[in-house]
């Protein structure tokens, strides 16, 4: 209240100094409005004659082209994914008065699923109002026949030609080339707007998805010429056409050409037919891959047309998981395929050396301990050396030499050889796997369970104790087995090849660090013994290797899906068959000159030896050309 | 029938107009003001019935909003501004715990959290606009004009913490309205020239470090938005339509409906944010003008009836609510005729859509109660 008591001089002075205020703001105020108006006399006075003309060749909408999708090929330039045309079906949100309204009556029609109508929607509110929503992707003729009866119902929609992705082997290829989907709100958000007005997929999965920046393109637009309708008439019939900016074509995508062998990749698919599992073969000279396989697989046609929620509920659900690429994100415990390396890292570090012979009576005992580690022959090998260890796929003699060559030393030498981390091949969403360590352990449990055992240093020697490996990362193991140690990054693109120019850009294959064995004598007996696995007398899989017109190495494997308790017996009648062990298996071929190293997993396979060579085998038969229908 | 009531109110003048007066004395009533607002309501309807393809059910709807916007005018006008005084730093307390709920379990609509329902629903930022001067002018109201630099600060404090919240929102554009609004009271408060001028130069390198921290995409957008030409699909697409509709209008326009741009749906956003451009191109030079002189009017009934106000709460408040309005009109034209980036600002009182009438018209009320108040109290 002391405000007003004020003296009358500062309430005069106050008053002064606000009307000076006032009339700063009033001529600040027509200052920015005489800005406005004299902007209206430029358009409107000035430049009206030009706008005008605009106006009058408007009419004119500016479309975006979308463009063309770059090819897939496979290493004989065989097509693997390419672009064909079908009419689809569109939506322009601004022409149209009520959507709800107008997409139930189109669901009533079945030209919609009504579980769509909220994904349809969002997608019309996200982007610019004049800009087509895709309502379906591939109608049928007779769908097109009946929409054109009823198109004067819908205003605001209608059907348009377009290039759908095809992938002409489907299945086949399904998990190495990805698939392209419909661009979802996320897409829209995360791509350049420009870049992709007019497009209305993207790569989601595999090579369409890490190459998505050479195989898209460009956007460009044109001009269309509109009828006092809103509908497009044909340009060539209007004069108003040179009056108008030019068009800016888009620029094609890229072509890929991969290194996969579409006739292996059929081999291999066959070989899986029925089962769940995973295969990856490649070029061991330079890491190039010629079969990625993951089966169940799926037909990636079903996300280029556009599926219903329901389609896609069914995929995504199935307890196969077809949509789950094992190759690349598929972790499994190595089991014995590791003992080849296992090997070389004992005789590198003296945990035994190549005279060094134990008995194995089937079982083995660390000292003052009960517990007994069971060889997975029961009666037992008999005398063994390093060479019969791994022929026979001896446990108990890795056992034994387990703890001299310690947990650490195994670590090491596994990781050298690329287990335990990403293999960095070009495509995305590839699991690390992993092999435990003393730090890991301690770093990622609790309180006692923090210690890294002895016993887990056992079981660690045949490829078990938290141990996991993808396909991928035991297909690149045994490459690098194959090569004596040399390394290269496994790949799948072997040039991206401009679409204009034809000019290719070659791939490069890269070289990583070689896995060093000081003795050349160490990688013969070791490889020897590999080679024995599969042609040597007393192998595991000699039935698989027996006859065979060219020499080969191989290693089995198998791995635990359930652990079984001491003194229980093994009686894989009453196991579920998803909890039956599964079966791993290692090779390469020919012995002498390596060219294809091959890793592969049977989920529930059982056997190594009896049921995942024999794939292996076929694998190598078809690419060294003595398959079947070798010509 | 229209010919003979002239007739009737120059034959017989004195007796009806002194009634009609008296009335609006009354209710409180400024009648020049409520004259102009009623025009720009009368031909904002008129281009809208055109901007909405001739739409009988939503030009319905949007007389009734105007309706029910000068009802709130209405009341908030019989409101004498000592009882505003009294309770604004409790309303603006409120409000302040409004916006943080809203924040904390507000409706997520298109991206935003801007809406609470409390069985009605509502936007605490819109009380806001209101509440941001009504506050800045409390304080300033018993203290000596011009303010100290310390006061000054204590406003800045009062406006930023409401314009963070509502940016956080987010809700850009309307957390910079409202922080116009208050910055508008401590500038009519008499903050000194020279104090203005530095607050200016150093923004500049302000803002060129936050430049230096934006997002590559961010930089793009706003080049985007000074460039218009450089993305015709994208941002761009609204400006170089808009800039078409306009300047083929000429001088005298298409004629009522009869704007192409517009009816043929080149123009996107027609009926609200890009309204003048439908009006630009159907009525010509000559109705951009009408509507602006009539805008003009208003703004300036406003800040006479500031100048006349008895107290600085009264004088700060109406200058600010009068000036605020001027700045939407500005930032609306401005958009349209592409002088300034596009910004998510409707034409006031024209474009379709009513949450912000209310508040707007509410504004007006508060014009009018300090008018009409003022010499029912002591000076």
């Amino acid at each position: 209240m002391s405000a007003l008591l004020s003296p009358i001089k500062d309430v005069h002075s106050e008053r002064r100094l606000f009307l000076s205020r006032v009339i700063l703001a009033a001529v600040v105020s027509i200052l920015l409005l005489g800005a406005v108006v004299g902007r209206l006399i430029q358009l409107q006075v000035v430049d009206h004659e030009l706008f005008a003309e605009k106006s009058q060749g408007n009419r004119v909408r500016i479309e975006p082209v979308a463009p063309i999708r770059g090819l897939v090929f496979d290493r004989r330039d065989r097509v693997l994914a390419e672009n064909l045309p079908a009419y689809q079906l569109e939506l322009i949100p601004e022409q149209v008065d009520d959507i709800d309204d107008t997409l139930n009556r189109l669901a009533a029609i079945n030209l919609v699923e009504f579980e769509d109508i909220p994904r349809i929607k969002d997608l019309s509110r996200s982007g610019p109002r004049f800009k087509p929503v895709t309502l379906r992707f591939r109608l049928t003729d007779e769908e097109i026949a009946s929409f054109a009866i009823q198109r004067p119902r819908f205003p605001g929609v209608d059907f348009k030609p377009r290039l759908v992705r095809h992938y002409p082997d489907g299945e086949l290829i399904s998990h190495a080339v990805g698939y392209v989907g419909a661009l979802s709100t996320d897409d829209l958000q995360r791509l350049d707007s420009a870049a992709y007005a007019g497009t209305s997929h993207t790569g989601k999965t595999g090579i369409e998805s890490s190459f998505e920046a050479d195989l898209h393109g460009d956007a460009g637009y044109r001009h269309l010429i509109a009828n006092a309708r809103g509908r497009q008439v044909p340009s060539d019939t209007s004069e108003l056409l040179d009056s108008l900016p030019f068009d800016e074509t888009p620029m094609p995508g890229a072509n890929v050409y991969l290194t996969i062998d579409l006739d292996l990749q059929r081999i291999a698919a066959q070989a899986f037919e029925g089962r769940r599992g995973a295969l990856v073969a490649l070029d061991p000279q330079n890491g190039e891959i010629l079969a990625l396989i993951s089966a169940p697989a799926f037909d990636p046609n079903l996300f280029a047309v556009g599926m219903s929620t329901s389609q896609y509920r069914e995929l995504s659900e199935n307890p196969d998981r077809p949509l789950f690429n094992r190759a690349v994100r598929g972790t499994y415990p190595p089991g014995s395929t590791i003992k080849p390396m296992l090997a070389l890292a004992a005789l590198e570090t003296g945990a035994t050396n190549l005279t060094r012979k134990t008995v194995c009576h089937g079982y083995f005992q660390l000292p003052n301990i009960e517990h007994r580690y069971r060889d997975w022959k029961p009666e037992g090998h008999g005398p063994v050396d390093l060479h019969d260890a791994i022929a026979q796929s001896c446990d108990v003699y890795f056992y034994e030499i387990s703890t001299d060559i310690g947990i650490t030393n195994m670590h090491d030498y596994l990781t050298r050889f690329g287990l335990g981390s990403a293999t960095g091949i070009d495509i995305s969403g590839e699991r690390p796997g992993l092999v435990p360590s003393v730090e890991w352990k301690r770093s990622n449990f609790r309180g006692d369970d923090r210690r890294w055992y002895d016993g887990e240093t056992v079981t660690a020697s045949i490829g078990q104790s938290y141990m996991l490996a993808t396909p991928l990362q035991l297909a690149s193991a045994a490459a690098a087995l194959a090569t004596r140690g040399k390394r290269y990054r496994p790949h799948m693109v072997a040039a991206v090849e401009d679409a204009l120019t034809g000019e290719r850009r070659m791939i490069q294959p890269e070289r990583l660090p070689d896995v060093e064995i000081s003795n050349d004598f160490y990688w013969q007996t070791v490889l020897g013994a590999m080679h024995d696995v599969m042609q040597g007398p007393r192998g595991t899989a000699r039935a698989v290797g027996f006859g065979a017109p060219y020499e080969m190495a191989g290693k089995s494997g198998t791995a635990q899906v359930v652990s079984i308790a001491q003194d229980e017996e093994y009686d894989d009648a009453e196991l579920e068959d998803r909890q039956r062990d599964h079966a791993l298996f290692i090779s390469f071929a020919p012995f002498d000159n390596p060219r294809i190293a091959v890793a592969l997993i049977v989920e529930n396979g059982e056997s190594g030896s009896g049921v995942a060579a024999p794939i292996a085998r076929a694998v190598m038969d078809a690419y060294l050309g003595y398959g079947d229908d070798a010509s | 029938m229209r010919l003979s009531e002239t007739q009737r109110m120059f034959t017989d003048k004195a007796a009806p107009l002194s009634d009609f007066g008296s009335i609006l004395r009354r209710l409180h009533i400024d009648g020049p003001l409520l004259g102009g607002l009623l025009l720009v309501c009368g031909f904002g309807l008129f281009i809208l019935y055109s901007a909405v393809g001739e739409n009988n059910r939503l030009l319905v709807n949007q007389a009734i909003r105007l309706g029910v916007a000068f009802v709130a005018m209405l009341i908030v006008a019989q409101l004498p501004p000592d009882f505003l005084r009294r309770w604004t730093p409790l309303g603006y307390l409120a409000g302040l715990v409004l916006l943080v709920l809203v924040l904390m379990i507000g409706e997520v609509s298109q991206g935003a959290r801007r809406w609470l329902d409390f069985g009605v629903r509502f936007q605490p930022s819109e009380a806001m606009k209101l509440g941001v001067p009504m506050m800045a002018a409390w304080f300033l109201h018993d203290r000596q004009i011009p303010p100290r630099i310390g006061q000054i600060a204590i406003v800045a404090v009062m406006i930023v913490v409401p314009t963070v919240l509502i940016a956080r929102q987010p809700d850009l554009g309307t957390s910079l309205l409202i922080a116009a609004s208050g910055v508008i009271v401590i500038v009519l408060a008499g903050m000194s020239v020279r104090l203005m001028l530095g607050l200016g130069i150093a923004a500049i390198p302000g803002a060129l470090v936050l430049w230096s921290f934006m997002q590559d995409y961010q930089k793009q957008r706003v080049l985007t938005l000074l460039n218009p030409d450089s993305d015709p699909l994208g941002a761009g697409y609204n400006i170089i339509q808009s800039k078409i509709a306009i300047g083929s209008g000429g001088m005298f326009g298409k004629g009522w409906t009869n704007g192409s741009q517009a009816q043929l749906e080149f123009l996107p956003e027609r009926d609200t944010d890009f309204i003048f451009a439908v009006l630009g191109e159907e009525f010509g030079l000559l109705g951009v003008l009408t509507l602006l002189a009539l805008y003009m009017f208003i703004i300036g009934r406003g800040l006479f009836i500031a100048v006349q106000a008895r107290d600085t709460f009264s004088r700060l408040l109406a200058g600010s609510i009068s000036l605020t309005f001027m700045v939407y009109v500005f930032v609306n034209t401005a958009m349209v005729t592409g002088l300034v980036p596009v910004v998510g600002v409707p034409l006031p009182l024209v474009s379709f859509g009513g949450t912000s009438m209310v508040t707007l018209m509410a504004g007006f009320g508060i014009l009018m109660s300090i008018h009409s108040h003022r010499k029912l109290l002591p000076h």
